[in-house]
């Protein structure tokens, strides 16, 4: 039994988290264009936990940042400003983190076969001392993910993306993580296959006590998924709230509009005028609310002034000068 | 004119003969849109839902042809066309949309030269009434000033912007049929609802009809006016999409429908079709789908079932789920 979110310990603590990125053009052509230094806020100041056994969701368009965040926590990247922080798990050591990536096919070594894929933590960390320990726990493993132990022989390429997606998680298992970032897991999957894939997450997840970062562009998926949603604009959090709250009140004007262009295979929309506008450059955000161009609630505060983060009594939080202003007349 | 179909598959079959035997990339496909409908072509990666797309525009990479059946546009027979006649037809009569907007672009020339290139191939415009109708299009896919927009080249649009661009050179000349194949997946939600609902809005205005191959039936549900649904190269369910959405008779249907994580009621588990679809060199015999089949009976591991009439379209299958779950 996993204690309910709110009341759990966090199993993951990000604090005013920022990463950039130079982008600038090479030396010499900046000296000879007059360029400045570019650089991209990728992660631009976000805060979050992750409760224990719980699932936090990170959703945006592309570009957001999410894929940044990911690596970020799992120290892939190192933050730019702010801090990471796992809680002490088994035996006082920071609990353990392994990356599930949304491309099944990139992430394996094609020229091993996939009992050497799986076997690899097991004896890079000695998890297992002898070999036919190490045997049995790969097809344990395989097991697991629903796979048979035969399938080891194999090599990536005799897989479909479902079936490699499988032995990408059973890799990360291998490691007895108590957390998994998720990037993705199931955008390069069919819906079939990717209903399949959310099962077996879900399962291990009660049966582990596994603790996810989720991240997703997709709204049904993650909703299916997760305790918690995290909505990203332009590497920063605008809106965090109970997946309920969140789908039941969406506050944002962003998150607004994310749900509205959905497509929804049972209530159908089919003579919708969609919102238009894009999302700008990430080299040139605008000031103030970078969701400012698109907003049909902007005004000139909007433009001038960035929103900070507003904590709402139904535990959702929310980064919109109309909402912490509804709030202060309320009050 | 009465109810002529635009488009007309009758009993397609593709095959690519291969240094293992030949295999079957289409089998027996039959489909139809009528003047000014959206039919959705839906199915897992590998079903088989581009093939007919290429196979209809004869864009098959060799040594895939087509090796039975009929396809006709307008009335007129066009799968046994030349290759110089049936260049004719592409772009003048069928437009394309692909995934990609890149892929249909030419990085080193201006849209506006290619959009101009495109209308004169097609009709008798002069140069400036070309480029007049050039900057209508542009204007009419909804791109903001497109007298300024038409001097830029592709790498200076969005990804959003681009498929515009692609759309509006698809429809340039006036095609009668528009085969789009999953021309918003590149896209992020919020232009992918633009995108489809400007391609419905256009195709109504101008009565084309349009196959719209996609692997995502929401965007079906809200674009199509009918949809067909594809597994192992054959066509297992067509029919008007509220339809089949709502109450699908094929089996597969019904496990691809149970899998989408709606917006709906949260379930604690998804529905899923346990396995995965065939490879072509390994289709079982009788229904393909008999291996993963929850109502499979013996004469499915036997004899293939065709298309018959079943729920408000059609299902090939020897069971009538929807009936006898009602009769139960
Ligand atoms: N050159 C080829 N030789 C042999 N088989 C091929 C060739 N090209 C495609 N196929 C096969 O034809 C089948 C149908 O392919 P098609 O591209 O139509 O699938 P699709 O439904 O569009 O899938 P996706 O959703 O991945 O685009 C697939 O099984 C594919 O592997
Ligand atoms: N290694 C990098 N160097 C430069 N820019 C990067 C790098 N990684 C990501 N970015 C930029 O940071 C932003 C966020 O990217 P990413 O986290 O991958 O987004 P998402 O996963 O949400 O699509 C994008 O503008 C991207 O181009
Ligand atoms: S702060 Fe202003 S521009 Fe930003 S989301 Fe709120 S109302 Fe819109
Ligand atoms: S024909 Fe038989 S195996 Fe095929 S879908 Fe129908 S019931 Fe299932
Ligand atoms: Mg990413
Ligand atoms: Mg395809």
């Amino acid at each position: 039994m996993t204690a309910p979110a709110h009341t759990a310990p966090s199993a993951l603590t990000v604090s005013a988290m920022t990463r950039r990125f130079d982008v600038s053009a090479p030396w010499l052509n900046r000296l000879l264009e007059r360029k400045p230094r570019l650089y991209v806020r990728a992660v631009d100041d976000v805060s979050f936990e992750v409760p224990r056994g719980g699932c936090l969701s990170l959703v945006g368009e592309s570009g957001c940042g999410k894929s940044t965040v990911a690596r970020l926590v799992t120290g892939l990247h190192t933050p730019s400003e702010g801090s990471i922080r796992f809680a002490p798990g088994a035996g006082e050591k920071p609990l353990s983190v392994q990356m599930i990536f949304q491309d099944p096919y990139a992430s394996l070594n094609p020229r091993w076969r996939v009992f050497d894929i799986i076997a690899e933590p097991l004896r890079e960390l000695k998890l297992r001392a002898t070999e036919p320990e190490i045997a049995a726990r790969v097809a344990e493993l395989l097991k697991t993910v629903g796979l048979a132990a035969s399938d080891g022989r194999k090599f990536p390429h005799e897989f479909s993306g479902g079936q490699r997606q499988r032995i990408s998680i059973a890799r990360a298992l291998a490691s007895e993580p108590d957390f998994l970032v998720c990037d993705e897991p199931t955008s390069a999957l069919d819906v079939s296959v990717q209903a399949q894939i959310l099962n077996l997450m879900r399962r291990l997840q009660d049966e582990m006590g596994l603790t996810y970062l989720f991240i997703s562009h997709d709204m049904s998926v993650v909703r299916h998924m997760s305790d918690q949603i995290a909505v990203m604009y332009l590497g920063r959090i605008v809106e965090q709230a109970p997946t309920e709250v969140l789908f039941a009140q969406p506050r944002h004007p962003y998150t607004q509009l994310l749900l509205d262009t959905i497509p929804n295979v049972t209530h159908p929309r089919r003579n919708r005028e969609p919102q238009a506008g894009e999302v700008p450059s990430p080299l040139k955000p605008p000031p103030g609310c970078t969701f400012h161009p698109r907003c049909p609630q902007a005004d000139s505060r909007c433009v001038a002034e960035r929103p900070e983060m507003t904590a709402m009594p139904d535990g959702s939080r929310v980064a919109c000068h109309r909402v912490a202003e509804m709030l202060a007349r309320m009050a | 004119m009465t109810d002529q179909p635009t488009l007309d598959v009758r009993n397609l079959r593709v095959e690519f003969p291969g240094r293992h035997g030949t295999v079957t990339a289409l089998d027996d496909v039959s489909l139809s849109v009528l003047p000014g409908e959206i039919l959705g072509v839906v199915g897992e990666s590998g079903a088989g839902k581009s093939m007919t797309g290429l196979a209809v525009q004869r864009l098959l990479e060799p040594p895939g042809h087509i090796a039975g059946g009929q396809v006709w546009l307008n009335g007129r027979r066009i799968d046994s066309l030349s290759e110089p006649e049936m260049e004719k037809i592409r772009g003048r009569e069928i437009g394309a949309i692909f995934q990609d907007p890149l892929t249909s672009l030419n990085p080193l020339f201006s849209v506006g030269r290619q959009l101009v290139e495109t209308i004169r191939l097609h009709g008798d415009l002069s140069r400036t009434a070309a480029k007049a109708r050039a900057v209508e299009l542009l204007a009419e896919v909804g791109i903001p000033a497109p007298a300024d927009r038409i001097e830029h080249y592709p790498h200076q649009f969005s990804g959003g912007m681009r498929q515009r661009v692609v759309i509006a050179l698809a429809l340039a000349a006036r095609p009668k049929l528009v085969i789009a194949d999953e021309p918003t997946t590149a896209l992020d939600v919020s232009i992918q609802a633009q995108i489809t609902a400007l391609l419905r809005k256009l195709c109504k205005e101008h009565g084309t009809a349009v196959m719209l191959v996609t692997h995502d039936m929401g965007v079906i549900a809200e674009t199509a006016d009918r949809v067909a649904v594809m597994y192992a190269g054959r066509l297992v369910e067509i029919g008007p999409v509220a339809e089949v959405v709502a109450r699908p008779c094929h089996p597969y249907t019904r496990g691809l429908m149970g899998s989408i994580p709606t917006l709906g009621a949260r379930v604690p588990r998804l529905a899923q079709i346990d396995g995965a679809m065939p490879r072509l060199d390994a289709i079982p015999q009788g229904c393909a789908f008999n291996p993963r089949c929850p109502l499979v009976q013996d004469r499915c591991l036997r004899e293939r079932p065709e298309l018959r009439p079943m729920g408000a379209g059609h299902a090939a299958c020897w069971i009538d789920a929807a009936a006898t779950e009602k009769a139960a």
